[in-house]
């Protein structure tokens, strides 16, 4: 499993003052430093147990039953105040138990605890608190020690823990003192103890956010990265993350575009085996009717996508290198794939043929159309961006024509995912039409060499990524 | 809405537009294309643009601009152009108009 940690003394006398449980073993595996889930299994198999057969809990401030501290603990980053701390004269144990058969108990426990500290377990902490509520009552009866330094970090609680294992077996022999000297001393120093354990806390609690922070980045990255791979992309800086509206819309696109990809080679592979095996034409059209059905589909998806982050689908990066060199208003142009088309679907009637070149045709002329619109919108951007002309109203003047300027302009950007819409429209119609031209036979053949010049595609740019550079 | 319609049906082909709108532009340009020459008016440099807006959106016109009519008929704005341009309806529809002759 992992390692395990001995908190007490068990063949000890601690043994004797009800603390069995407190020696128990907690089994604490090596996943645990990562991974919650473990951590709060262990909160709650173990804290419970501790809190339970723990005698001096009701010395502890420790509002009330064992439920209520167990639930406060599982809140991670927080640690219970486990109440008046007493800590003196602890300094001269260590030394005058070197040789007991503690100490090798002792360091083992110290190097555990300092690596589940280290790895910010809350229950590190809570072990400590634990030992303070322990050495709370032992010192009760102190006898008088010299105060320990006060300067609380987690090396003193692993000093005070496993001092405190020392105190647990020299407890019976303290237990007759009387508490004279130290109560004024003991009490400054209960209330600085609470304080530097509070800052010890926090500090914890802030370290553990930055690394959980620090992890959901790095599994966006290793998203980012996987996307990116997928299409081939060379990653040379980091994840973008000031957006994270839009880089979410990107990211899902992506992700189900991937899906959609996948789906497509699928069917594709049904219609390729349905042809090559004869067929008959009731079975070709069902196939051929859920891969346009499945062409919908996409175009839905773009919908959303253009909504949610229109320049991530005009950028193309959700394409192939090779892919996006082809790029027209976020895909593909339906003409030009008409034009590939023609020579592979003969033969072809003559209203066949007139009908894919008229279809060819308009879905030119409507590409035209919209790239001149196009057009018309990035000049009217450029002009709305460019006049700065300083009014002679002063400075005010100026950023009220600024702000001005960037409305307008953002009014124009809110334009783009219009065009997108229609250039998908565009696409979507073109292969509707194209397939109540053709034929059964002749749409499957249609729809499987439209599939293998965008995979080829897809192909040439892995290994134009893939090229020897010198 | 009288307005609309009177407007419409002055000529074969006539677009409704606004000059912010470059969608417009398309499909005008589309027209001017086909060799069809649409009246082309704009609601925002029009007295009753607000009126006519309205109206154009109660025909069902969504976006409201491009909104096209041939033949009086309202057709529909830049999708429904798109869609009809594609499956040969909409050339059909202007020479029945006699907005085009081939």
């Amino acid at each position: 499993m992992g390692s395990r940690i001995r908190v007490g003394v068990e063949d000890e006398k601690g043994a004797q003052r009800g603390m069995p449980s407190f020696n128990s073993e907690l089994p604490i595996s090596n996943s645990c430093y990562t991974e919650g889930n473990a951590i709060d299994t262990f909160h709650v198999s173990d804290f419970g147990a501790f809190g339970q057969s723990y005698r001096l809990e009701d010395a502890v401030d420790l509002s009330g039953n064992p439920d209520s501290v167990f639930n406060s603990l599982k809140v991670s980053g927080q640690t219970i105040s486990p109440g008046p701390v007493r800590i003196s004269a602890l300094d001269k144990l260590p030394t005058s138990l070197d040789n007991s058969p503690l100490t090798n108990q002792t360091q083992l426990y110290r190097l555990r605890l300092t690596k589940l500290q280290s790895s910010n377990l809350g229950s590190g902490t809570i072990l400590s608190g634990h030992t303070e509520n322990q050495e709370e009552s032992v010192m009760a009866d102190a006898s008088p020690r010299t105060d320990i330094s006060t300067d609380v970090d987690t090396d003193d609680k692993n000093q005070r823990f496993d001092q405190n294992q020392s105190l647990v077996a020299v407890g019976s022999d303290s237990s007759d003192r009387s508490k004279d000297k130290s109560d004024q001393k003991t009490l400054r120093r209960l209330a600085q103890n609470r304080e530097a354990a509070r800052k010890s806390r926090l500090r914890k609690k802030a370290y553990v956010q930055q690394l959980e922070s620090s992890r959901l980045k790095l599994t966006q990255l290793e998203q980012e990265l996987q996307r990116a791979r997928q299409q081939g992309v060379f990653i040379s800086s980091s994840g973008e993350q000031t957006h994270s509206l839009s880089g979410n819309g990107a990211m899902q696109f992506d992700a189900e575009y991937a899906r959609w990809l996948e789906e497509q080679n699928r069917q594709i592979n049904e219609l390729r085996a349905a042809v090559n095996s004869h067929a008959s034409d009731t079975e070709l059209r069902m196939i051929v009717d859920g891969i346009l059905a499945h062409y919908d589909e996409i175009f839905r998806l773009k919908g959303v996508a253009a909504k949610a982050d229109v320049f991530h689908l005009l950028s193309g990066m959700w394409k192939t290198p090779a892919e996006r060199c082809f790029l027209w208003l976020g895909g593909f142009r339906s003409s030009e794939l008409l034009k590939l088309l023609v020579s592979q679907l003969e033969p072809l009637t003559e209203q066949q043929l007139m009908g894919i070149t008229n279809l060819q045709q308009s879905s030119q002329q409507a590409e035209d159309a919209l790239s001149q619109g196009m057009e018309a919108l990035q000049q009217s951007l450029a002009e709305t961006l460019s006049t700065g002309a300083p009014s002679s109203s002063g400075s005010s003047g100026n950023v009220a024509n600024y702000m001005g300027q960037m409305a307008m302009a953002m009014g124009k950007l809110g334009t783009l995912e219009g065009f997108i819409r229609q250039a998908d429209n565009l696409r979507q119609q073109t292969l509707q039409q194209m397939h109540r031209i053709l034929t059964t036979r002749q749409s499957a053949r249609a729809l499987l060499a439209i599939h293998d010049y965008f995979s080829r595609l897809r192909a040439l740019s892995s290994l134009w990524l893939a090229r020897p550079r010198d | 809405m009288d307005r609309v319609k009177d407007l419409a049906s002055k000529k074969a082909a006539v677009i409704f537009t606004k000059s912010s709108c470059y969608m417009c532009h398309s499909i005008t340009q589309l027209f001017y294309e086909l060799g069809a020459s649409p009246a082309v008016h704009e609601l925002d440099n029009d007295v009753y643009g607000r009126e006519m807006e309205r109206a154009l959106r109660s025909l069902g016109c969504n976006p409201s601009v491009p909104a096209v009519f041939i033949g009086g008929k309202f057709v529909g704005s830049s999708k429904d152009v798109i869609s009809l341009h594609v499956d040969g309806s909409l050339k059909q529809m202007l020479m029945a108009a006699r907005a085009i002759w081939f």
